[in-house]
């Protein structure tokens, strides 16, 4: 699924340059989920940029299936992005104007779904994440459990092959962090692939393989077959 | 859900943070619909005044002075009557109608009227000694009138459309439109004025003009009700054409130097002066408006941009792309723009209809091709001053949605 030979991601600032991330040559296969760890600083958040499109790589190529990443135009990445990949955001990042069911329609109207259409798959996919009695409700008026659940709803809404999550039970109480890595596997265990960045060691677990970043390197990784032996 | 969508319940929820921009917009938009509305009613006033009263001179007393050819002989001034005797007997080429005027305060009701006494043309003809002189005859050299005499004034309404009226007996009166509506009578009415009844025999049409509150009665009996004696406060000299006009003011200054000489066009060339200013001022206005308009809504965009980094960056990762962020901000600034010109082209026309006419004295039409190109300009306006903040919308990087900004 995801390729990755010779990336690197060099920022420049006040006059040095800095390496944000440098990988040789990385593989994600399709419906493999994977998590993604490291100290802060250490470019996890960058690799998941480059994932999703939303960073061009200084050097060297992406490639999502047969797609080369870089090569393509910001409209092209936006479309891409709208049909294939879908993100969970630490902070949930719900648009506080909108109830819980036009947050799940956003992305369905980006695809160009009708007003109709967008209703009702947002109406199921809150009931899918327990959240049917809360369609009319605003950010503000739910549990940080609750909006990552409308958030992961929203996530699912163009029904996406790949799931980029950065620190998903990063803010939540034991119990919602639960819920929501119960769905994530749930969502794996339906043929998505996930990719997780995660201070989280034990989100990390639940995970098929580990890829541990430092200083922009890989640093290391285990698979599940490793920890197993 | 659409785009749409998201602008208005974003706007709803925000409000207050369009107020600066959208103030600025109904303000600008009001005061340039409401000046370029009472520019162009003076402009178009000056213009029917000239055409209709062009050929007109008025005749006052030295120390007169006067802003408006209706209300001229409303100053308090008087000259003796004997005076039309002179024009009269002078014979200038070019003089076709004379019309002395002498005006006292009156009440009609509750309504403040004018008594305004005028010499009916009838008079002129019977009078033994000035019938030798075959004035209204005598026309100038190179007169371009086919014809070079008016209609006679038959009917009342002639003092509207000629400012002199064929026959009005000692008894009689016409009243103006105002005074009309305040008495509640008909033609063929009596009305009691400064102690004596009158008969009402004609109702002026309405001018929008000081004629409306005027009551319309022979010179000669305003002259013992006043107990002025034998004077009158204004002479009107109806000539031919313009060109006879022109030369008839040097002849009557000579004539009478004692007093004030004057043509319509030395009475609306203050207000002519005035128009010119006004559409400097108005298109002032809107330079000093544009730039502040320019100003405010770029700067409500770009902050609404700042504020939304995270949800634009949200969205670009949701699927959005560059062009529909960009027509998100866009969308916003169309309805700021649509939403407050409207308003404010409502504004300006309120203002112009009721205070702009009050103070300029001139009815105002209402043009709707000026106000519609207004709101189209102001729309474009604010739409070309989003495009900016909209493209650096469109062109944020989609990583801020992880971060904390």
């Amino acid at each position: 699924m995801y390729r990755l030979q010779n990336i690197s991601k060099r920022y420049k600032t006040r006059g040095h340059e800095v390496v944000a991330l440098e990988i040789d040559d990385l593989q994600i296969a399709s419906g493999e989920s994977v998590a993604v760890v490291g100290p802060s600083g250490s470019g996890k958040t960058t690799l998941l940029s480059l994932l999703g499109g939303m960073l061009t790589p200084s050097s060297g190529e992406i490639w999502l299936d047969d797609q080369p990443l870089s090569r393509q135009s910001p409209t092209a990445l936006a479309q891409l992005r709208c049909e294939r990949i879908g993100f969970v955001f630490q902070t949930f990042n719900l648009v506080p104007y909108l109830t819980a069911l036009e947050n799940v329609q956003v992305p369905l109207a980006l695809a160009g779904f009708a007003s109709s259409e967008q209703a009702a798959r947002a109406e199921k996919l809150l009931e899918r994440v327990g959240l049917a009695d809360r369609q009319h409700h605003k950010p503000s008026e739910l549990s940080t459990g609750q909006q990552q659940r409308v958030a992961l709803a929203r996530t699912l809404a163009n029904q996406p092959s790949v799931i980029l999550a950065d620190e998903p039970t990063g803010n939540l109480d034991p119990e919602s962090r639960q819920q929501v890595l119960d769905f994530l596997a749930e969502l794996h265990r339906e043929g998505r692939t996930l990719i997780v960045v995660t201070h989280d060691p034990h989100v990390a677990q639940r995970t098929q393989r580990q890829i541990l970043l430092n200083n922009g390197r890989i640093a290391g990784g285990e698979s599940a077959a490793t920890k197993a032996a | 859900m659409q785009l749409r969508t998201l602008v208005w319940k974003e706007l709803r929820e925000r409000p207050s943070a369009m107020l600066t921009s959208l103030m600025a917009i109904t303000l600008g938009v009001a005061s340039f619909v409401a000046l370029r509305h009472v520019t162009v009613a003076s402009e178009t006033e000056v213009g029917r005044q000239m055409q209709s009263l062009g050929a007109n001179v008025l005749i006052l007393p030295k120390g007169a002075s006067l802003q408006d050819y209706y209300s001229a002989d409303l100053h308090g001034q008087t000259l003796l009557e004997e005076e039309v005797s002179r024009i009269w007997l002078a014979n200038f080429a070019g003089v076709e109608k004379l019309s002395p005027k002498l005006c006292i305060a009156t009440k009609v009701g509750d309504q403040a009227a004018t008594l305004t006494g005028v010499l009916p043309q009838s008079e002129f003809q019977a009078k033994a000694a000035w019938r030798t002189v075959q004035l209204f005859k005598n026309k100038h050299a190179g007169c371009k009138r086919a014809a070079c005499q008016q209609p006679e004034a038959t009917t009342p309404d002639a003092l509207v459309t000629q400012r002199v009226i064929e026959k009005l007996s000692g008894n009689e009166v016409v009243l103006g439109a105002d005074v009309a509506d305040a008495a509640r009578v008909q033609p063929g009415s009596k009305l009691n004025l400064l102690g004596e009844s009158f008969t009402v025999i004609g109702l002026l049409p309405r001018t929008g003009t000081v004629d409306d509150s005027r009551v319309f009665a022979h010179l000669h009996t305003v002259q013992r009700l006043a107990n002025a004696g034998e004077v009158v406060n204004s002479i009107e000299v109806m000539a031919c054409c313009d060109d006879a006009a022109g030369q008839l003011v040097s002849q009557l200054q000579q004539l009478l130097p004692d007093s004030k000489v004057v043509t319509i066009s030395h009475i609306v060339s203050a207000q002519i002066g005035v128009n010119r200013m006004m559409g400097r001022v108005s298109f002032g206005v809107l330079l000093i408006v544009t730039l502040v308009g320019v100003a405010t809504v770029a700067s409500t965009i770009s902050a609404n941009v700042r504020e939304r980094r995270r949800e634009i960056g949200t969205l670009l990762a949701l699927g959005a792309t560059p062009g529909w962020i960009a027509r998100l901000f866009l969308y916003k600034a169309w309805l700021l723009g649509l939403f407050a010109s409207v308003i404010g082209c409502a504004i300006g026309l309120a203002v112009a209809k009721w205070w702009g006419a009050e103070w300029a004295g001139v009815p105002i039409t209402i043009l709707p091709g000026l106000s519609g190109l207004t709101v189209l300009a102001a729309v474009t306006l604010t739409l070309a001053s989003a495009y900016w903040p909209a493209r650096s919308a469109a062109k944020l990087d989609p990583c801020v949605c992880f971060r904390d900004v």
